[in-house]
């Protein structure tokens, strides 16, 4: 079981009040887990990563164990501690803006 | 008895307004998708209940958003929760979200490239839906208009989304360019005579018309005159802000560019300029009376570099001779320290025997007029800045 925190306005969009979790099947990877999220919840595809690319909106970042994960490849394995639900993958709206 | 629904986009979500046939008294719905930025929404002719929804967001892009039962509850459109997104030959199902520029060389055309604001050419990318215009006979198609400029369809209630890709591929795409707000589809207009015409308007391209339901399109914009381009009677490239038509006489269509008011006769063969007496003739907004083919508002802007009414006056003007000759109308509206701007969405008219007049304003008011613009009113004054303003008759 993988737990993944969401921005507010995407919590909206899922319409879920806290944190989500998925399940994964083989290796836990940021690709794989938005996989298993975008399956659970098919309105959030596009909303994280583009459409087309695959690759993740300009304005999110992607936080585990208290490391920024934005950058790393989308098939990495994640930290054990997201691995084995101890800690979340944290998706996260940039701020812009005071 | 039979009433109005007005729907309000602002940026900040949206909101629903409803009063009876009389329009003194109004309810206030909202805000539905609170804190996204809502373009524009529209409900369908046929069917008053099907709403669509334009949500959007710098940061998670573009959402489609429907209701079946008048705004009560909505939905977007496409794959239930729990249902996989592809099926299990692994094609992707339904995803009400997905703008993609058709490039397939069946039905699609080129991804090319149009003029940025520094000259520079730019490959497409879509960045949102600016207009939905739902069919005039089917409550499943609704057409959007985009940014970048181009024309999706959906025939399936809002789930799937296709580009009539004719339009982008017309071939005088790399002489379009991004107006302030960027390179957007804004106005589709359907000919209710004709299933197969619409008209369609891009800043900063023109208008465009089709005869053959979206396979071919022509530019419309012959007796246009831009000082902003270098060639000001060019083909294309002028930036049409909105244009508007009565459904009794889709020959007849009227313009607001950039500067300048104008109307054509011939549904967009010529144009002809109908500025006359207004006190500026820029602007964003333009409608038409519901019954009354000559008569039109604008709603006249200081200038392109200021964006706000002229002399602090929130002034509509009102032409009963379809241009030319144009009246204030002022009872009811701020007449001192009032600086607000009325975007290309934001007027619409409705349909009841003494037709409604209602429009909104990046200070956030909703105005409305019961007797065609005579006596104004708010209806809500602190809203977000306002985006997008439409208008329903209940029966």
């Amino acid at each position: 079981m993988i737990r993944v925190t969401l921005p507010y306005h995407l919590r909206t969009l899922a319409r879920v009040d806290d944190e989500v979790t998925v399940d994964v099947q083989g290796e836990v990877t940021l690709r794989s887990v938005l996989d298993a999220l975008e399956t659970q919840y098919p309105m959030l595809r596009g909303t994280i990563r583009d459409h087309i690319t695959g690759e993740r909106r300009p304005f999110l970042r992607f936080f585990a164990c208290e490391e920024d994960l934005s950058h790393q490849s989308p098939d990495t394995p994640l930290p054990d501690a997201v691995a084995n639900g101890t800690e979340p993958l944290v998706v996260l709206g940039a701020i812009a803006g005071g | 008895m039979s009433g109005v629904r007005v729907l309000v986009g602002t940026r900040k979500g949206a909101f629903i307004l409803s009063s009876d046939a009389k329009r003194e008294k109004w309810d206030v719905s909202g805000p539905h998708f609170a804190g996204w930025e809502i373009y524009h929404a529209k409900g369908s002719p046929v069917d008053p209940d099907r709403l669509y929804v334009s949500q959007s967001s710098g940061w998670f892009g573009q959402i489609i958003q429907r209701s079946d039962d008048g705004g009560k509850t909505w939905f977007q459109p496409g794959t239930p929760p729990g249902e996989p997104t592809t099926t299990p030959e692994g094609m992707p199902k339904a995803e009400s979200n997905k703008f993609v520029y058709d490039t397939s060389a069946e039905t699609g055309a080129p991804l090319t490239t149009h003029q940025f604001y520094d000259g520079t050419q730019k490959p497409w990318e879509f960045k949102r839906v600016w207009h939905l215009e739902p069919s005039l006979s089917d409550p499943d198609t609704v057409y959007a208009g985009v940014e970048d400029a181009a024309l999706f369809r959906s025939t399936d209630g809002g789930k799937t989304w296709h580009e009539l890709s004719g339009l982008r591929g017309h071939g005088t795409g790399p002489s379009w360019q991004p107006g302030a707000g960027g390179m957007c589809l804004h106005s589709v207009i359907l000919d209710p005579s004709d299933p197969a015409r619409i008209f369609i308007a891009i800043s900063a391209a023109g208008a465009f018309r089709t005869d053959d339901g979206g396979k071919t399109w022509k530019p419309i914009n012959r007796g246009l005159h831009s000082l902003y381009i270098p060639n000001p009677t060019a083909e294309v490239g002028h930036c049409v802000h909105h244009i508007a038509m009565n459904p009794s006489r889709p020959n007849v269509l009227f313009m607001q560019k950039h500067w300048d008011v104008l109307r054509t006769d011939d549904a967009g063969e010529n144009w002809h300029e109908i500025s006359g007496n207004l006190p500026t003739d820029f602007g964003f907004v333009i409608d038409v009376h519901a019954h009354e083919p000559e008569t039109i508002y604008v709603v006249p802007i200081k200038s392109d570099g200021e964006h706000y009414v002229a002399d602090g006056k929130l002034r509509v003007y009102r032409s009963r001779t379809g241009g030319n000759e144009w009246e204030a109308l002022t009872n009811g509206l701020p007449q001192s320290n009032c600086y607000v701007n009325v975007l290309r969405d934001a007027m619409a008219v409705d349909s009841l025997d003494s037709c409604g007049i209602y429009f909104g304003t990046s200070g956030g008011q909703v105005y409305a007029s019961a007797d065609a613009g005579d006596n104004w009113a708010p209806i809500v004054r602190d809203l977000p800045p306002v985006l997008s303003v439409e208008v329903q008759v209940l029966k």
